[in-house]
C-alpha cells in the first residue's frame, strides 16, 4: 500500500507570534512540524504496518521546511519529497500543487493530513486536494481507518458524535487528536532522517504553470489589546469569597 | 454575477445547527449593504420545514434540495449539487457556518469552482463592492484581513461571532426545489451509522464554559479507593473528583466543561473537552478557569471570552492577566462554594 502523508512546517505552539513593522514574526521560536500532522504521520505508519507498504512524506515549502520532513522521517516514514512552491500560495494553490504531486508519486492508495495547520488555521486543504483528485474525503477521522478488500471504514468526528462512513480507496483522510498520541522519533530514526536526501520538485516538474492565489492577506494585525483590570476577590472564607464572586458575575449580566 | 448572498444551512437529522442562523444573519447584513437578496441553501431529506425557518430568520429565497441521496451529509454529494447551483446562479458570496460539515463543504465547493475559500472568519465588511473578512490566524495570536479576487467569495463564519437574528414569522419568501446532482451509485461513500457523543452542551456553542487544568489533581486530602494502587491512576482519580465539581458548576450555569491541554494529556478528561490552540477555540460569554495556569496555547483558545474568571492557587499564574475576576485559592474550596452561591441566585 502506497501512503502519502502531507506535512507543513510552522512556528512552535509556544511562540509569541506578533506583527512588527507590518511583518509577522515569532522571534527565535523554533519551527516544528505542524502538531496536527504528527497524528497524520502516526495514522499513516500504523496503516503501513498493518497492510504493508511504505509512507512518503510530502511537503510544499522552501528549504526551511526540512525540520518538518526530518521529524516525519524520524518517526518512521520511508522517504520524502519537497515541492518548491510559490511563497504566496493560498489553500487553492497549495491543494492543486499537492494533488499534482500525489499524481506524480503515482499509485497512491491513501493520503493522510493533519486536520489543519496551526499558522493559517484554514483546515480546508485536505478536502480541496480530494476534489482535485476526484477521491473521497474523510475529514476529521477519529479512528485509524479499517481497510478490507479496498473498502475503508472510519469514524468521523462531528458536533453530534461520530459518523461511521465507508468508501473506496484511493481516499483522503484528515486526523485530529482522537486517534491517540503520536509516537516519538526513535534515536535510530533521527540518525536516519538526518542523512536522508530529499528530492525537490518544482512546479515545472509537476507540469504546472504559475498558479495565481485567489485569497490574499492585505493586512495582518495584532489583536486589539484588552483593557482589563483584574479584580481579585478576597474574603474570610471560601463561602464568603464565593458570595462576592457570584454577585460580581451576576452584575456582568452574562447569564 | 448577481448581487445575491447565498448561505448554507447546516443541519443534522432535520435540525439546523444554531450557527446556521447566525450565518443567515450575517448574509442579511451583507445583502442590505450590497443591495441584493439572501438565498439560503437547504439540503437533506424531509427538511422542508427548515426552508420556512430560514425565511423567518431573514432569507428571501430558498434553494431546497430534498432527496434521499442527501439524507446523510456526504461532502461529495452535497458539493456536487452546491457547485452546480453556484455556477448557474453566480452569487456574489456563499457563507457557511464553521461547523465540521460547513468547513468541509465550503472547501469542496471552492475547489470545484476553482475559487478561494476564507474559513472561520469573525467579521465581514464591504469595501469598494468587495467583501473583506477578518479572520484569526495563529490561533488568534494575530488577526488577518483577507479578500478573494475570485467569485463567488466563499467564507465560513466562526460560531458565535455574528449573533443570532430574531425570528420573524411574518416574513415570506419563495422556495424553489432543486435536484440533487449525483445518483446514489455515483456517490463514493456510504454512512453506516452514527455514534452519539456522551451529550451535554457542545463547547463551541456554549455561552458558559467552566474549565479545569492540572490543578484538579492537586488535592492531597483526597484518598483514592484502595483498589487503585498505581500512582498515575491515583492522580487521574483525584483529577476526576475535581472535574466532578467543575461539572456540577457547569450544570448550574447551563454551560459546558472545558479543559487545558495539560489536563487532557495527563488523561484526566477526553480530548473533546480541550480548549486551546490544538483543541477548540471558544468565545463564551463567561469562562471560568479552575486550576489552569494559562499557557499561551490555552489563552489563544479562550482569550476572546466576554468575562473570564480565574481560580488558581498561584497568584503569579498568567491566567490572571486575562481575567476580569480572580480568586487566589484552591479550586476544591472555591468551586463548590461558588456552585452553591450561583444556585441560590439562579433559583436552582
Amino acid at each position: 500500500m502506497n501512503i502519502v502523508v502531507c506535512v507543513k512546517q510552522v512556528p512552535d505552539t509556544a511562540a509569541q507570534v506578533v506583527v512588527e513593522n507590518g511583518q509577522v514574526t515569532w522571534g527565535d521560536a523554533p519551527l516544528v512540524i505542524n502538531p496536527w500532522d504528527e497524528f497524520a504521520v502516526e495514522a499513516a505508519l500504523q496503516l503501513a504496518k498493518e497492510h504493508g507498504g511504505s509512507v512518503t512524506v510530502l511537503t510544499m515549502g522552501d528549504e526551511s521546511a526540512k525540520e518538518a520532513i526530518k521529524h516525519a522521517l524520524a518517526m518512521g516514514c520511508k522517504q520524502a519529497v519537497r515541492i518548491e512552491g510559490p511563497a504566496d500560495a493560498d489553500t487553492l494553490v497549495t491543494a492543486q500543487v499537492l494533488a499534482a504531486a500525489i499524481q506524480k508519486i503515482g499509485d497512491v492508495d491513501l493520503v493522510t493530513f493533519g486536520r489543519q495547520a496551526i499558522d493559517g488555521d484554514n483546515g480546508v486543504t485536505p478536502a480541496m486536494v480530494g476534489r482535485f483528485l476526484g477521491w473521497p474525503v474523510f475529514s476529521l477521522s477519529a479512528t485509524i481507518p479499517e481497510i478490507a478488500d479496498g473498502v475503508v471504514t472510519v469514524q468521523r468526528a462531528t458536533e453530534e458524535g461520530r459518523q461511521v462512513v465507508e468508501g473506496k480507496l484511493p481516499a483522503i483522510f484528515s486526523f485530529g487528536k482522537d486517534i491517540g498520541e503520536p509516537r516519538y522519533p526513535s534515536f535510530m530514526g533521527i540518525r536516519k532522517a538526518s542523512r536522508a536526501k530529499v528530492p525537490v520538485w518544482t512546479l515545472d516538474d509537476l507540469g504546472l504553470s504559475a498558479l495565481l492565489p485567489a485569497v490574499s492577506w492585505p493586512e495582518v494585525m495584532n489583536p486589539p489589546k484588552r483593557e482589563i483590570t483584574t479584580e481579585i476577590i478576597e474574603g474570610d472564607s471560601p463561602a464568603d469569597i464565593a458570595e462576592k464572586l457570584a454577585d460580581k458575575i451576576m452584575a456582568e449580566k452574562v447569564l | 454575477m448577481s448581487e445575491k448572498i447565498w448561505v448554507y444551512v447546516d443541519q443534522f437529522k432535520g435540525e439546523a445547527l444554531p450557527a446556521s442562523w447566525e450565518a443567515v444573519h450575517a448574509a442579511r447584513a451583507l445583502a442590505e449593504n450590497l443591495g441584493g437578496g439572501v438565498t439560503a441553501l437547504v439540503f437533506g431529506q424531509g427538511v422542508e420545514s427548515l426552508a420556512q425557518t430560514a425565511i423567518h430568520y431573514g432569507a428571501d429565497e430558498i434553494l431546497l434540495a430534498d432527496d434521499s441521496t442527501l439524507a446523510d451529509y456526504r461532502g461529495e454529494a452535497y458539493a456536487a449539487t452546491l457547485a452546480k447551483l453556484a455556477s448557474e446562479g453566480k452569487p456574489q458570496a456563499i457563507l457557511f457556518p464553521t461547523t465540521t460539515r460547513g468547513r468541509e463543504l465550503a472547501a469542496m465547493t471552492a475547489a470545484d469552482l476553482k475559487v478561494g475559500v476564507m474559513p472561520d472568519v469573525t467579521a465581514l465588511e464591504v469595501q469598494d463592492g468587495r467583501i473583506v473578512a477578518t479572520r484569526p490566524v495563529y490561533a488568534g495570536k494575530l488577526l488577518a484581513k483577507v479578500v478573494s479576487r475570485t467569485d463567488p467569495q466563499i467564507f465560513t463564519l466562526r460560531v458565535r461571532a455574528f449573533g443570532k437574528p430574531a425570528l420573524d414569522e411574518s416574513r415570506t419568501g419563495t422556495v424553489t426545489s432543486v435536484e440533487a446532482v449525483l445518483s446514489e451509485e455515483e456517490i463514493p461513500t456510504r454512512v453506516v451509522n452514527y455514534l452519539q457523543s456522551e451529550g451535554g452542551v457542545s463547547l463551541t456553542d456554549a455561552s458558559v464554559i467552566v474549565s479545569g487544568g492540572r490543578g484538579t489533581s492537586n488535592n492531597p486530602s483526597l484518598t483514592p479507593p484502595p483498589d487503585i494502587t498505581d500512582e498515575k491512576e491515583q492522580e487521574i482519580w483525584r483529577a476526576q473528583q475535581g472535574f466532578k465539581l467543575i461539572g456540577e458548576l457547569a450544570d448550574t450555569l447551563g454551560g459546558a466543561v472545558g479543559a487545558s491541554r495539560a489536563a487532557v494529556d495527563a488523561g484526566y478528561i477526553p480530548y473533546s473537552h480541550q480548549v486551546g490552540q490544538t483543541g477548540k477555540v471558544v468565545s463564551p460569554d463567561l469562562y471560568i478557569a479552575c486550576g489552569i495556569s494559562g499557557a499561551i496555547q490555552h489563552l489563544a483558545g479562550m482569550r476572546t471570552s466576554k468575562v473570564i474568571v480565574a481560580i488558581n492557587k498561584d497568584p503569579e499564574a498568567p491566567i490572571f492577566k486575562v481575567a476580569r475576576f480572580g480568586v487566589v485559592g484552591d479550586l476544591y474550596d472555591i468551586v463548590p462554594a461558588l456552585n452553591e452561591a450561583m444556585k441560590k441566585r439562579l433559583g436552582k
